[in-house]
């Protein structure tokens, strides 16, 4: 019997570490990812926006995906991080590490401050809530225009190089470089915490949270925790975007933003990290590709990709896909 | 497998190939257009590009041995994706002037990059007066704020008018009507009182019975062009008419695009502006007949003449400068004048501002439909807030 049950625990514990393995397909996305910098040097500025669009998709998903916290606001941390990074540079000091590490800790702090004013409702308490929090922030960025710019934007902003070396050029090449590692760390990180032991229980407190408190998870302060970690996330995410156009306009903290990175999730999919990225991409390269095509009516199309996605159904989408890709295997073979 | 390798190789190089050879063929010179053309701004857009389109329909895509091209990309009017944008078109896209820029924010995002890449950028719309400040590559040939509502401000004074309220948006452009009007008001000798409202979906019943208490002798109103005809129907349901408070406001509430869907309460409505389509002259008749003809009957408004005239400062520009880009370009547009569809105008050369004619209209209905009928003509203003 107690060997039975050793063997179960070995199993359990066996798949949980096979979670958090690297399978040959991320590393394959990333090696790409990277690539990129080399191999498509007319796309670098594009390619820059997805990656810190991504990190923010991503910092939704660490919520959403996997702790259950839907969100309408989440911009609010992209967007006083980019404001945080942004006052930084011009009052205090221009190096762009210093100014990430900055907006990201600030970032985690007031994460964790709204928190308790998150938690105290259900799903639909939390999207209001969520929304409210990034319309007052909105708001006292457009009235405070003596620190903020205003409407007018955040002007003024000059970068040194990062670690004194690589000058943010105008091909956006430095800027998609460093972009892309600041995100390719953080989600490492990411992917670190969500198969942790601490991830775990997010995963139960999000299937049932009621059980998760009874068998011993302190919810509330879990929850806390990994709100104040995707806030820190998003405002990495909006201090890399401060860095790189070298400038804060007050729609960083506007609505749409918080429903355009939801949207890339719904796209790429929640609680597996990638969605977000995925989403990024596939809203990016659609909004450039079409809009080249129809700049007036690129947001119809994207309306009806969305639509279709819906109703057919990510997952059927992707078993095609799949499917497909077999088949051609077989036949070229 | 082997062959369809082969077969991409192919096809790759031919398009390089022939990517090659489109270049060499005839030296073009790209404009990039950036303008709003999604989401609220997007009449914007709409306006400038189909007329930035109309004038090179109309004068030929060739001039000082170059062929224009025109890039139309859409920014939804969000600020770092126009800079984005702007960087992409000249980086990737070799285009030799950016132009278009919506609103305020999106012209001063992109400003350092004109400076930093030295490309000419030329604003059709944003209005606001510090713009061409941001660097010396920037010309306007939209208007300023001071520039309407400062010779406004002293036309009011000179009608006898002593005791003014103001009511504008609580936003960028409606803070600097405000400030602007009041300060040339108050130098006059008027006193005025200022009111802000907010700039979603504004409840005015509240302001206009502050209003009706204040009894000034007139009142001037900034409000974005669609809420404008929610706030004079309030005014006139009110019977605030016939009160013997004028209404008086900036061009921007009777625009062109809006004001036949106005309706009855807007005539009689005085404002301030530089364009109507109404405008009496040989070259505004053949631009409206054009326009609308190219438009399917639409009306240009006051964007639209601004990218037309934005338009002819790049092909005037490039044939001074035989056809070089860059400085060379910048310099060429400095100090020209030409007779535009609203009146004459001319590139201010020391600040790259436009002067041009502030008018006062009235509105009134011609052939059936609601125009602003010039009646009083302000000559050859320059940015007041500039140059003192």
């Amino acid at each position: 019997m107690a060997k039975f049950a050793d063997s179960v625990a070995d199993r359990a514990a066996a798949s949980l570490l096979k979670r958090g393995r690297w399978r040959p397909a991320e590393i394959l996305f990333w090696l790409v990812a990277f690539g990129a910098v080399y191999a498509l040097p007319g796309h670098h500025l594009i390619l820059n926006e997805i990656a810190i669009i991504g990190l923010f998709a991503v910092s939704l998903d660490l919520i959403l995906g996997f702790a259950g916290i839907a969100s309408l606001g989440h911009a609010a941390f992209f967007g006083v991080g980019a404001y945080a990074a942004g006052l930084l540079a011009i009052h205090v000091t221009a190096d762009p590490v210093l100014g990430l590490v900055f907006a990201t800790l600030l970032m985690a702090v007031v994460g964790y401050v709204s928190s308790f004013l998150v938690l105290r409702g259900a799903d639909l308490t939390r999207l209001m809530v969520t929304l409210g929090v990034a319309l007052v922030f909105g708001e006292i960025a457009n009235k405070n225009g003596w620190l903020t710019g205003g409407a007018d934007g955040l002007q003024g902003i000059f970068m040194a190089p990062v670690f004194g070396v690589f000058e943010f050029d105008l091909f956006g090449r430095t800027a998609f470089a460093y972009s892309l590692v600041v995100t390719f760390l953080l989600f490492v990180v990411a992917r670190r915490i969500v198969a942790s032991p601490f991830g775990l229980s997010l995963l139960a407190i999000r299937d049932n949270p009621l059980r998760a408190r009874a068998i011993g998870i302190p919810v509330n302060a879990r929850l806390s925790a990994i709100y104040a970690i995707a806030a820190a996330y998003a405002g990495a995410a909006g201090a890399l975007l401060a860095q790189s156009a070298q400038f804060v306009s007050i729609d960083v903290l506007a609505f749409h933003r918080s429903a355009d990175v939801l949207l890339m999730l719904v796209i790429g999919g929640t609680g597996y990290l990638y969605g977000g990225i995925v989403g990024a991409i596939v809203f990016k390269v659609l909004q450039e590709v079409i809009s080249d095509w129809t700049p007036q009516y690129w947001t119809f199309w994207v309306g009806a990709l969305l639509v279709v996605l819906v109703l057919v159904g990510r997952d059927r989408v992707g078993a095609r896909v799949s499917q497909l890709w077999a088949r051609l295997g077989r036949g070229t073979r | 497998m082997f062959r369809r390798t082969l077969l991409r190789t192919a096809v790759a190089a031919a398009g390089i190939v022939l990517a090659a050879s489109g270049a060499s063929a005839q030296e073009t010179f790209k404009v990039g257009l950036i303008l709003p053309m999604t989401g609220p701004f997007a009449s914007t857009g709409k306006q400038i590009a189909a007329a930035a389109n109309l004038y090179v329909q109309q004068k030929g895509a060739v001039v000082a041995g170059k062929r224009i091209e025109i890039v139309l990309k859409d920014d939804t009017g969000v600020a770092d994706v126009t800079r984005r944008i702007a960087q992409d078109l000249i980086v990737n896209d070799k285009v030799s002037v950016i132009a278009g820029f919506g609103l305020t924010p999106l012209a001063l995002a992109t400003a350092p990059l004109a400076t930093q890449a030295k490309t000419p950028m030329v604003v059709m719309s944003a209005a606001t007066s510090i713009i061409t400040e941001r660097s010396p590559f920037i010309v306007r040939t939209a208007q300023t704020v001071p520039q309407i509502v400062t010779p406004f401000a002293e036309w009011t004074l000179k009608q006898g008018i002593k005791r003014m309220a103001t009511l504008v948006s609580d936003y960028g452009p409606g803070h600097d009507v405000e400030k602007f009007y009041s300060d040339t008001f108050r130098a006059g000798g008027g006193t005025i009182e200022n009111l802000r409202v907010p700039l979603a979906n504004p409840d005015f019943a509240p302001f206009l019975q502050r209003i009706a208490d204040m009894k000034p002798e007139a009142v001037l109103v900034f409000v974005p062009s669609g809420v404008g005809s929610q706030f004079i129907k309030q005014f006139v349901e009110r019977g605030m008419d016939k009160s013997g408070i004028r209404l008086i406001a900036t061009g921007d509430v009777t625009d062109d695009d809006i004001l036949n869907p106005m309706g009855d309460v807007a005539l009689g409505l005085v404002t301030a502006h530089h364009y109507s389509a109404a405008h009496d002259s040989p070259e505004n008749k053949a631009f409206v007949a054009a326009f609308r003809a190219a438009n399917g009957g639409m009306r240009p408004n006051f964007m639209a003449v601004s990218g037309y005239d934005g338009m002819h400062a790049i092909y005037e520009g490039l044939k001074k400068s035989n056809g070089q880009g860059g400085e060379a370009l910048v310099n060429a547009m400095k100090g020209l004048s030409w007779m535009s569809p609203r009146g004459p105008v001319s590139i201010d050369a020391e600040t790259r501002d436009i002067v041009q004619n502030v008018y006062i209209r009235r509105v009134a209905r011609v052939d059936g439909e609601l125009y602003n009928i010039e009646f009083e003509t302000i000559p050859n203003v320059k940015d007041p807030a500039k140059g003192k």
